[in-house]
């Protein structure tokens, strides 16, 4: 219908890539690398986690798991045991398996917080590319929006939605992903911007590209490189904003098991030095810390790329 | 034109608020499940809750009771908390019960900034003057691994090691408000060390950052190239052009420190403004949500206005919106 236009996608594509832009390969780091293990490991703990767990998360430890041979006590505790055999991480303040409850919280963690995530993307995404290319009215409109949603503290806006409609799967995903995507959105507009005024899509609209075309075969692939790393950050924020909500006793509601919330119901134990209020904050702290390694060294190397460009 | 950039950001300040003021209305009040279902309890009829709601003005069209509430709001009548009123008993207006907790929340949030500030500055400032030095990736990675573990976790492990196994102070920090000298300093120690540590590692990176980005700029490797000492380039060419992301930095950290406090006072069950917001969450208490909704909202703006405002005045090109 049209010539070929050279785009910048166009270039990279045309011919062997790496004669024309030596491509730096992304090298990870010592850092980085163990970011990724700790990723992937716990990526297959939501796949496969509730089917090794030793018990179900809602499962209260039998006592005569726990009787000491030669100890003369047909009733010891359940709640709060250290790690043995029973039970490799302890029980907690109900006496049911930390680790099984670990591995099914993975589960739902992990997966409330990726729902939430992309769908903050879907929704940023979406109302930052109509703000930019949808005109002046639409934008500002928009934009006011957004920034009363980015002037409240997160943890506010949670605690007024969830006064008012109560605490369930649905409006905790959909909370989340709407405090969250008014900052994909100030991105993804921020680089609309910016495409819509280059002179590859100057040259679509003097070709006769209708404005979906545009957006599709232009506006997209050129944002969604530096919005890659931006995902795993706003991942991280939102894992830490679900968990202090099940902190807070405002997240997930038992019995389900979720991380936050199992730091919470274990509070209790803390004096008594049970580990079970830490193993869960622990593996919350290790998925965040990973993912930032990971982020970290992706962003160098863009950093890197980008001032080689500039020199 | 500085005092029209200011005026700007003011007016626009203004509006955020009101639109920050619409949506923590739309958010509590067009919604089911409204006190007087609360309060009626298991006796509710739908006679007595109707009445009930006419008489606490609930039956009203959403517009009007926004403008109620936000004119109540400006004359500083803050509205009665519905929860604590049973049937006919009026309730316990809102200012009383906001006034001590702001108090309190205020005394944490000052003993916080006064003790964060200089430390992160410092050490910021320490880590970018000796950038690769095995100091500055120390601190980089401590400071990495702090911002990405939840503010509970810090909390717990500082409890777990100063107040359960060291056993120097106590676990809880409850204030009744009579407590003075070294009885309020212990309860005040642990939320404010948990603070400090989640603010400053925030502020020690962000210092860094700005820092750095200010010496990797052409001027500076002029002045290295022209032979001047580092002293003089860190100090005379360098902290100039950083004080405003400094500051800005600072002032934005203040205002993350709002989330902080939520689960902070929480934790250790600190009789401060977050708590009983939260347990107004927990007993849907809305009026009093809002209320102290507000109050947070309108501190953090101008927490972000006093960092827009820092970035102004120390970048003139801001001054000119474009």
């Amino acid at each position: 219908m049209s010539p070929p236009v050279d785009s910048p996608s166009d270039i990279s594509h045309s011919q062997d890539g790496s004669r024309e832009r030596p491509i730096r390969r992304l090298r990870f780091s010592t850092a980085g690398k163990t970011g990724i293990a700790v990723i992937l490991f716990w990526s297959a703990m939501v796949l496969v986690g509730p089917w090794i767990a030793p018990y179900h998360e809602a499962e209260f430890l039998d006592e005569a798991l726990f009787i000491v041979p030669g100890l003369d006590d047909p009733y010891p505790a359940t709640d709060f045991q250290p790690p043995g055999a029973v039970a490799w991480l302890g029980t907690d303040y109900l006496g049911r398996d930390t680790l099984s409850r670990l591995l099914y919280g993975a589960r739902t963690t992990i997966g409330i917080s990726l729902i939430a995530t992309l769908l903050a993307y879907l929704i940023g995404i979406t109302l930052g590319i109509a703000a930019a290319a949808g005109g002046r009215v639409l934008d500002s409109s928009l934009s006011r929006l957004n920034d009363a949603v980015l002037s409240m503290p997160t943890i506010m806006l949670g605690l007024v939605v969830i006064s008012a409609y109560g605490s369930s799967l649905p409006v905790l995903i959909a909370l989340t992903s709407v405090i969250y995507a008014s900052s994909v959105f100030r991105i993804a507009r921020a680089f609309g911007l910016d495409i819509m005024v280059s002179d590859f899509v100057d040259a679509a609209r003097v070709r006769g590209e209708g404005l979906g075309w545009i957006i599709r075969h232009e506006v997209l692939p050129g944002m969604i490189l530096p919005m890659a790393s931006d995902f795993g950050l706003r991942f991280v924020y939102i894992i830490l904003f679900l968990s202090g909500l099940s902190f807070l006793g405002l997240g997930v509601q038992p019995p389900q098991s979720d991380w936050g919330g199992m730091v919470r119901e274990n509070l209790a134990g803390l004096p008594y030095g049970a580990i079970a209020p830490l193993v869960p904050a622990l593996a919350i702290a290790t998925l965040t810390v990973a993912i930032n390694l990971v982020v970290d060294d992706i962003s160098a190397h863009h950093g890197g790329k980008l001032a080689g460009e500039i020199i | 034109m500085l005092i029209r950039a200011v005026l700007h950001r003011i007016a626009t300040g203004l509006v955020t608020l009101v639109v920050v003021s619409v949506l923590i209305f739309l958010g509590t009040s067009v919604l089911p499940g409204d006190v007087a279902s609360i309060i009626l309890g298991q006796m509710a009829t739908p006679e007595s809750l109707a009445a009930l709601r006419s008489t606490l003005g609930l039956d009203q069209p959403a517009y009007l009771r926004y403008f109620m509430w936000l004119g109540d709001l400006l004359s500083g009548d803050l509205g009665i908390s519905k929860a604590g009123s049973g049937a006919g008993t009026g309730g316990t207006p809102i200012s009383e019960m906001i006034a001590p907790r702001l108090a309190n929340t205020v005394h944490l949030a000052g003993a916080v900034a006064l003790i964060a500030v200089p430390l992160s500055l410092g050490l910021g400032l320490a880590a970018a003057a000796r950038a690769g030095t095995r100091l500055d990736r120390s601190i980089t990675l401590t400071t990495l691994g702090l911002v990405s573990v939840p503010e509970f976790l810090v909390a717990t492990a500082l409890v777990l090691v100063v107040a359960v196994y060291l056993g120097w102070l106590p676990a809880t920090a409850y204030v009744s408000g009579t407590e003075t000298g070294t009885a309020l300093l212990k309860a005040l120690a642990l939320p404010t060390l948990t603070l400090v540590v989640v603010a400053s590692s925030q502020i020690i990176r962000m210092t860094r950052a700005s820092v750095l980005n200010v010496m990797s700029s052409p001027y500076i490797e002029m002045a290295v190239l022209k032979g001047l000492p580092r002293r003089r380039i860190v100090l005379r060419h360098a902290l100039p052009n950083a004080v405003g992301p400094i500051v800005n930095v600072i002032a934005l950290n203040l205002a993350y420190l709002v989330s902080g406090v939520v689960i902070v006072e929480t934790i250790f069950a600190y009789p401060g403004l977050a708590k009983l917001m939260v347990d107004a969450v927990q007993t849907r208490d809305l009026p009093l949500v809002q209320a102290c909704a507000m109050i947070f909202c309108s501190a953090y703006i101008v927490l972000v206005f006093i960092a827009d405002l820092a970035s102004i005045l120390s970048n003139p090109r801001l001054r000119y919106p474009r």
